[in-house]
C-alpha cells in the first residue's frame, strides 16, 4: 500500500466501485518514488478544494495496477506516475511522469469544472 | 488575511526545514512556505548514504523526519502553494500567497533551492513521459532491452548511466564537454561497462519520434557533424539552476542567478538571509544545506534580538 494520506484503490472491485459511484475521479498510479511523491502531495493539497472530485492513489505493481497500466490511453507512457482522470467512468485525460500543482489544476478545471459537475442543478 | 510571524522561510528543502527547526526551538513564530512538496530535491533521492548519523535512508524519509521536527517545534508549514508577490525591502517583509493570504515578518530566509536545468528544446516537453525521463530508478524498467541516451557528465549522469545498464541494452552518454565533471571512480565504472558508450562535445539538437521517442539528434560542438542516435529513452541529468527569479531586483545575485550572502548567510538586505542551493556556494549537498539553514536561523535569531533592543543598549565588545 502506498504511504500517502489519499484514499487507496486496493483491488479491482474497489477500482470499479469507485468509478461507478463517482462522476469525477482522479487516479494516480505509481510507486513511492521521487517522481510520484510530488503528485500525491499535490492531490492531497487539492482534495479539499475539489469536493466534487474523488482523489485516489493506486499501487503501480499492486493487484489492481494493471487496470491503469493496460488502459489504451496510457499506451506508450514510460514515466511514472500514470495519472488518469475519469468522468462518468470514461478516461478524459491522462498524464505520464511528474506533474506540478499548476498542471494538475489545469486538468481538473478543464475536465471537472464545477459548472459541468452540477449541470442542471440549482446553485 | 494578514498572518504575522517572526520569520518566514521560503523553501522547504533541507536548508529551509533546518532553519525552521532552529527558529522553532528559539520559540520564534515561523512559517515555511514552499511552492512544491516539502523536502525539496532531497525527496528526489532514493538512497542517501552520506548523511552523518544515518547509515542509509531514502531522501523522502529524511525529509519527513525533518518536517516532523520542524512541526514539533511549532513551525507552520505551507506546501504546494503559489507565491504571488514578494516584497523584501523595508523593516517588515511581505509575502502574498494565493488562498492563504499575506504573510508578514521582519525576517525572511530564502531557501528556494534549485530547479532542474532544461535543454531549452521544445521537443523535450513533448516527449516527457514518452521517452524522456529524469529518474533512472523510477523509469528504468520501462526501457528493458532498449537503447537509451543519458545526457550529462556529472556524478548523477554517470552513476545513473551505469544503473540503467541493468535494464537497457545500451546506454549512450552524451556530454557537452570533452571531459566529465563526475568523480574518476564513477567514470571508470562507466568506462568499464560494455553497455555504456560515449559521445563527447555534443549539442542536443532534437528529440524525434511519432508518439514516442525514437531518436536523438546531436551535433558536434566544434565540427558541427550531426549524429542520429536511435533511442527509445533519453534520461536528462544536466543539473539544477538556482530558483531565484522571483528575487531579481530585490536581493543581490551573481551572474548565475545565485544569491550573494556572507558567512552568516546575510544578504545585502537587512533581515533577509539565504541558505542552501539558491546561494553562491561551491558544494551542494544535504549536509551543506543543513549547515546553511542552521547558520541562517541563528543569524536571524540574533538579528531579531538586537532589533528589539534600542541601539544605545547594545554594548560594543572590543
Amino acid at each position: 500500500m502506498l504511504s500517502t494520506n489519499l484514499k487507496h484503490i486496493q483491488s479491482e472491485s474497489d477500482f470499479h466501485q469507485t468509478l461507478s459511484d463517482n462522476e469525477n475521479v482522479m487516479v494516480c498510479c505509481g510507486r513511492m518514488g521521487p517522481m510520484c511523491i510530488p503528485v500525491y502531495d499535490v492531490m492531497e493539497k487539492l482534495e479539499p478544494k475539489y469536493p466534487h472530485v474523488q482523489f485516489r492513489d493506486l499501487e503501480f505493481d499492486g493487484p489492481a495496477g494493471h487496470l491503469i497500466r493496460n488502459l489504451p490511453e496510457v499506451r506508450g507512457f514510460n514515466g511514472l506516475p500514470f495519472t488518469v482522470y475519469f468522468r462518468k467512468g470514461k478516461v478524459v485525460a491522462a498524464t505520464s511522469s511528474i506533474q506540478n500543482r499548476k498542471q494538475v489544476t489545469e486538468i481538473l478545471e478543464r475536465e471537472f469544472a464545477p459548472a459541468q459537475a452540477s449541470a442542471g442543478a440549482a446553485v | 488575511m494578514v498572518k504575522r510571524y517572526d520569520a518566514i522561510i521560503l523553501g522547504g528543502g533541507p536548508a529551509g526545514l533546518t532553519a525552521g527547526i532552529y527558529l522553532g526551538r528559539a520559540r520564534l513564530k515561523t512559517a515555511i512556505i514552499d511552492s512544491g512538496s516539502l523536502g525539496g530535491q532531497m525527496i528526489m533521492t532514493y538512497a542517501v548514504a552520506n548523511y552523518p548519523g544515518v547509515l542509509e535512508a531514502s531522501g523522502r524519509d529524511i525529509a519527513m523526519t525533518m518536517k516532523a521536527q520542524a512541526k514539533s517545534f511549532g513551525c507552520e508549514l505551507f506546501s504546494n502553494v503559489e507565491v504571488t508577490n514578494i516584497e523584501l525591502s523595508g523593516d517588515e517583509k511581505t509575502i502574498e500567497v494565493e488562498d492563504e493570504g499575506t504573510f508578514v515578518a521582519p525576517v525572511v530566509i530564502i531557501a528556494t533551492g534549485g530547479v532542474p536545468r532544461t535543454l531549452g528544446i521544445p521537443s523535450e516537453a513533448e516527449f516527457k513521459g514518452r521517452g524522456i525521463s529524469y529518474c533512472a530508478t523510477c523509469d528504468g524498467d520501462f526501457f528493458t532491452g532498449k537503447n537509451v541516451v543519458a545526457i550529462g557528465g556529472g556524478n548523477t549522469a554517470i552513476e545513473e548511466s551505469v544503473a540503467l545498464t541493468k535494464y537497457a541494452s545500451s546506454v549512450t552518454v552524451v556530454h557537452e564537454f570533452d571531459h566529465f565533471q563526475a568523480h574518476p571512480f564513477a567514470v571508470d565504472q562507466a568506462r568499464n561497462n560494455p553497455k555504456v558508450h560515449f559521445l563527447m562535445e555534443q549539442d542536443i539538437r532534437e528529440f524525434v519520434g511519432t508518439d514516442n521517442l525514437e531518436k536523438v539528434i546531436v551535433a558536434h560542438k566544434r565540427t558541427g557533424e550531426v549524429t542520429e542516435i536511435p533511442a527509445e529513452g533519453a534520461f536528462i541529468f544536466i543539473g539544477y539552476v538556482p530558483n531565484t527569479d522571483m528575487f531579481k531586483g530585490q536581493v543581490a545575485l551573481n551572474d548565475r542567478g545565485e544569491i550573494i550572502a556572507d558567512e552568516s548567510m546575510q544578504t545585502d538586505l537587512p533581515g533577509v538571509y539565504a541558505a542552501g542551493d539558491s546561494r553562491v556556494k561551491r558544494y551542494r549537498q544535504i549536509t551543506t544545506a543543513v549547515a546553511d539553514g542552521s547558520i541562517a536561523a541563528m543569524s536571524a535569531t540574533e538579528y531579531l534580538r538586537n532589533r528589539l533592543q534600542p541601539a544605545s543598549s547594545v554594548k560594543n565588545v572590543a
